[in-house]
């Protein structure tokens, strides 16, 4: 099992409704590629977000992660849509 | 480069002001010939339509760790003396002031190429998101643009 500190941001904190969960996952959900499965098929916003071929971000103990980044027991995750600073 | 560069990075509400940056750089380094600065305004008008407010969010840790990085990459790819990144978060009004980006060399060339460099990574890969308030209408978040990432990958 993983325990997961789940952060979300901007356009993704409001579809999603929350600014943070935290999930615990089994562990073979071992992948940032895996956990954006898990989240997908939470459905409705999740699955439209995370599920399409809607662009986003996302941040593995803050730095930026592929589909491939392994999942740190206790990490902090962030999922967000890409950044526009500056 | 092997000379060692002093990185200064802001992120926070208040506004700079362009010449005590430019000065407190100028005294903590020495054999600075030159200092090239950008800073980015908030347009008055977003898609033609007047602007009330502009909503900075940012991912608080990340932001700072994020420019940080930047400014080694640009103190490893140039001589720099200094690198001073501000960026600022929260409510900003038309015509507000929101990044500066502050690059310190001994020749003019480094300074110019780290300083649009670090602007140049920094709208591609610091987590900072800007949400538009229209004077009417419903407010948005700004879309981020191709463009910005084809300016990044000049560099690469």
């Amino acid at each position: 099992m993983r325990t997961l500190n789940l952060l979300y941001f901007a356009r993704l904190r409001e579809s999603f409704g929350r600014e943070k969960e935290t999930v615990v996952l089994p562990a073979q959900y071992a992948t940032v590629g895996d956990l954006v499965t898990y989240l997908a098929s939470r459905g409705g916003e999740w699955e439209n977000e995370l599920g399409s071929d809607k662009v986003f971000r996302v941040a593995v103990n803050q730095v930026l992660a592929t589909a491939d980044t392994p999942l740190p027991d206790q990490g902090e995750i962030a999922i967000f849509p890409p950044v526009t600073g500056g | 480069m092997t000379e060692q560069t002093l990185i200064r990075i802001r992120v926070s509400e208040a506004d700079f002001d362009l010449q005590e940056e430019q000065q407190a750089l100028l005294e903590l380094t020495a054999e600075a010939g030159a200092v090239v600065s950008f800073t980015g305004y908030v347009r008055e008008f977003s898609s033609g339509a007047p602007l009330e407010t502009m909503l900075l969010e940012h991912y608080p840790g990340m932001t700072e760790s994020a420019l940080e990085m930047i400014a080694q990459e640009a103190s490893q790819r140039w001589s720099l003396k200094a690198v001073n990144i501000i960026h600022r978060i929260g409510r900003l009004g038309p015509k507000a002031r929101i990044v500066l980006v502050q690059v310190v060399s001994r020749h003019r060339g480094d300074a110019f190429s780290a300083c649009e460099f670090v602007m140049d990574y920094l709208k591609t890969r610091a987590p900072f998101w800007k949400k538009e308030f229209p004077l009417e209408g419903q407010p948005y978040w700004v879309e981020a643009k191709e463009t910005d990432e084809a300016a990044l990958a000049r560099w690469f």
